[in-house]
């Protein structure tokens, strides 16, 4: 087990982590290490932060055993039910934190970086709560592909920011967002949406959605008086599963974190960084990412665009490298094969990245109904954002399930 | 053997800034990569960066973005680059790779710095590789007689400039809180960048990020030991990309007049 208090002084979680940006970067690094650290250890801020997530975020979220999905794989299945918070996704939970602590060090703008829309929306509202404006860099195929999400971002007041350098989505977004943070580095708060960047991002941002993993602790013993054999999660960047796992990386429970396996891990068209394991560095840190044999960061593929990124959060790294989690991946049509059953079995629409996490519970029926498992899935975000796509892909490819 | 330091002696006892332009490999394509650094170099560079391109170049602006894009897209390789540098590195004025840390990484650390120092480099610049990050590194290209080049900031602090005090080669001064690009205005910090990095350092102070016409050539030359030019050089390429070789010529040839000018008036 691995119980190495993470990341250490400089930003490492064993080899993986890291600050790997401009030099120009160095002391906003530090001061905003140093400001963090000052806000976790003050009860004001921590209290201020407790009542939004009560009383604008809707915390806590419950936890419920899903039982017809339950009774039809033959063992116990509960759901963290992060697809209430506000905005309908786990995000929010740091993009509050994140936007408090902004305010808290008198900084006037924010940035941020997003994929499909999702981490914009969800910093665009914390943004528009404390009255800040909010810049976010989205990627230009993006911008077309969730036109609805570029729309309820203006709507929160956010200006958004089409990108067309290189493969016009998430990668490139973060590039730009941290070339606009380099420029404006003296009044601005970059808002990153993952464990990932450079230190102390994926500390903070796994401390903020630790809240998460809190919560499920303390219900999951409430609702069934015995802790979880398994806690699935899905894994992008690695938020939502980094934000479950974490206050239960002590327990005997298994940690099993879903990639996007695309079209197939063997494919080459899938976004399963911890599958091919190679370490690199993008973004700010080391961990491992998809790459030519140049370390030319290669496009990711994923029918979820909450999971099409190219590389993995350095702890989710460090986590693979050391045993303590195990990373497993699960296909497009497996994911949206999960998003029809899960809708059906328990009147609840996940979210295409949680889908993922669920497929593979589904996938793995068999054995984990042969060992009596009691898994948590960790339903990360609501799927009405997915239901447009899911609609065309469908009907495109004349699956008619809808028909 | 200093090479680096030697370029920028050599100018400093013609009374002058030294000439650092920067190409991208690559860039129309690889092959003209000979012909550009034999323009510069007649043109009167002291010192040549030569970007390796890659896909994410988060410290770069448009045009340098633009040109790594497209050079990677001709399916530019680092060992090409490597082979084209071998065959010309004898015949021009200290060539230094500038890239990013995960193509280096990727590549290994080790193995990129011998195949580098075999191909008569003098060193590298990596923009993502902040100092504290790079013991390893730093260390690595020594051993081979590379310098990593360190580089400053205006929001740097002085705890960072008198670390880089132990560096090599020279230190690259960035101008402005930003990115890589061609600029109206020559920052009005850079005087304030280069004395506060010469409070701490003994090296050569060279100035980029902005630099686009010989009057700004002229000022940041007034106060820093090296003038880099790279984003308005490759913009010059792009824009004359059939007689790209004639092109780089002029407009280098144009920057060091306004330094050779600067020499003659002081």
């Amino acid at each position: 087990m691995a119980t190495k208090r993470v990341p250490d002084q400089r930003g490492r979680f064993g080899p993986f982590g890291g600050r790997y940006v401009p030099e120009t970067l160095m002391p906003a690094l530090d001061a905003l290490t140093r400001q963090y650290q000052e806000a976790r250890r003050d009860p004001g801020f921590r209290r201020e932060l407790e009542l939004l997530l009560k009383d604008y975020v809707g915390r806590p979220t419950p936890l419920r055993r899903a039982d017809q999905m339950s009774q039809a794989l033959g063992f116990d299945v509960f759901l963290k039910r992060e697809d209430l918070n506000h905005t309908g996704a786990h995000k929010i939970n740091n993009t509050v934190g994140q936007v408090l602590l902004a305010r808290r060090m008198g900084k006037t703008r924010i940035i941020a970086e997003t994929g499909a829309g999702q981490h914009g929306v969800a910093t665009a509202t914390a943004a528009a709560l404390f009255g800040l404006k909010a810049e976010i860099y989205m990627g230009s195929e993006d911008v077309r592909r969730q036109a609805l999400n570029v729309y309820r971002m203006k709507l929160l007041g956010a200006e958004v920011h089409p990108v067309e350098s290189g493969t016009r989505t998430l990668k490139d977004a973060t590039n730009e967002a941290i070339r606009d943070w380099v420029t404006n580095v003296r009044d601005t708060f970059y808002v990153i949406g993952s464990v990932v960047g450079p230190h102390p991002y994926p500390m903070m941002v796994r401390d903020f959605q630790s809240v998460i993993g809190k919560e499920a602790r303390r219900q999951i013993l409430k609702v069934s008086g015995e802790m979880p054999t398994h806690i699935v999660a899905s894994v992008g960047g690695g938020s939502n599963s980094m934000g479950i796992f974490y206050p239960f990386r002590h327990d005997p429970v298994q940690l099993i974190g879903v990639e996007a396996a695309g079209e197939g891990v063997e494919t080459g068209r899938h976004a399963a960084s911890i599958q091919v394991a190679e370490p690199g560095i993008l973004h700010g840190s080391l961990s491992y990412l998809l790459q030519d044999a140049d370390g030319q960061i290669q496009p990711a593929h994923s029918i979820s665009a909450g999971l099409d990124y190219p590389g993995v959060g350095p702890e989710h790294a460090y986590l693979h490298h050391t045993g303590r989690a195990q990373y497993v991946a699960i296909r497009d049509d497996q994911a949206l094969a999960a998003f029809h059953q899960l809708s059906q079995w328990e009147g609840i629409i996940p979210a295409l990245e949680s889908a993922h996490a669920v497929a593979w519970v589904i996938d793995q029926a068999e054995r984990l109904k042969a060992e009596a498992a009691r898994v948590l899935i960790n339903l990360s975000g609501r799927g009405d954002k997915d239901v447009d796509q899911v609609f065309q892909y469908e009907t495109e490819k004349g699956v008619g399930r809808h028909g | 053997m200093d090479r680096i330091g030697q370029a920028f002696r050599d100018a400093r006892e013609e009374g002058r800034s030294a000439l650092i332009p920067y190409v991208t490999a690559g860039f129309p394509t690889l092959d003209r990569l000979p012909g550009l650094v034999k323009a510069l170099t007649r043109a009167g560079a002291d010192v040549i960066e030569i970007g390796i391109p890659f896909s994410d170049p988060l410290a770069d602006g448009p045009v340098l973005q633009r040109a790594a894009t497209e050079a990677l897209e001709a399916g530019t390789r680092i060992r090409d680059i490597l082979r084209v540098v071998s065959e010309i590195a004898a015949e021009a004025p200290p060539l230094v790779f500038l890239t990013y840390i995960n193509p280096v990484f990727r590549y290994g650390v080790e193995a990129f710095a011998r195949d580098s120092a075999a191909a008569g480099v003098a060193g590298w610049i990596i923009p993502d590789l902040p100092w504290l990050e790079s013991r390893a590194v730093r260390d690595t290209a020594s051993q081979h007689g590379l310098a990593l080049i360190p580089l400053a900031a205006p929001t740097s602090t002085d705890q960072h400039l008198k670390a880089i005090a132990r560096g090599q080669g020279f230190v690259y001064g960035v101008s402005v809180t930003g990115v890589t690009g061609v600029r109206e205005a020559v920052d009005t910090g850079v005087e304030t960048l280069v004395e506060r990095v010469k409070t701490y350092v003994g090296l050569p102070v060279a100035v980029g990020f902005g630099i686009s016409t010989p009057d700004q050539a002229r000022e940041v030359g007034r106060v820093a030991d090296g003038v880099i030019v790279g984003s308005a050089l490759v913009k010059t390429i792009a824009e004359h990309r059939d007689t790209a070789e004639d092109a780089a010529y002029q407009f280098v040839r144009g920057l060091r007049e306004a330094l050779d000018n600067l020499a003659a008036k002081a």
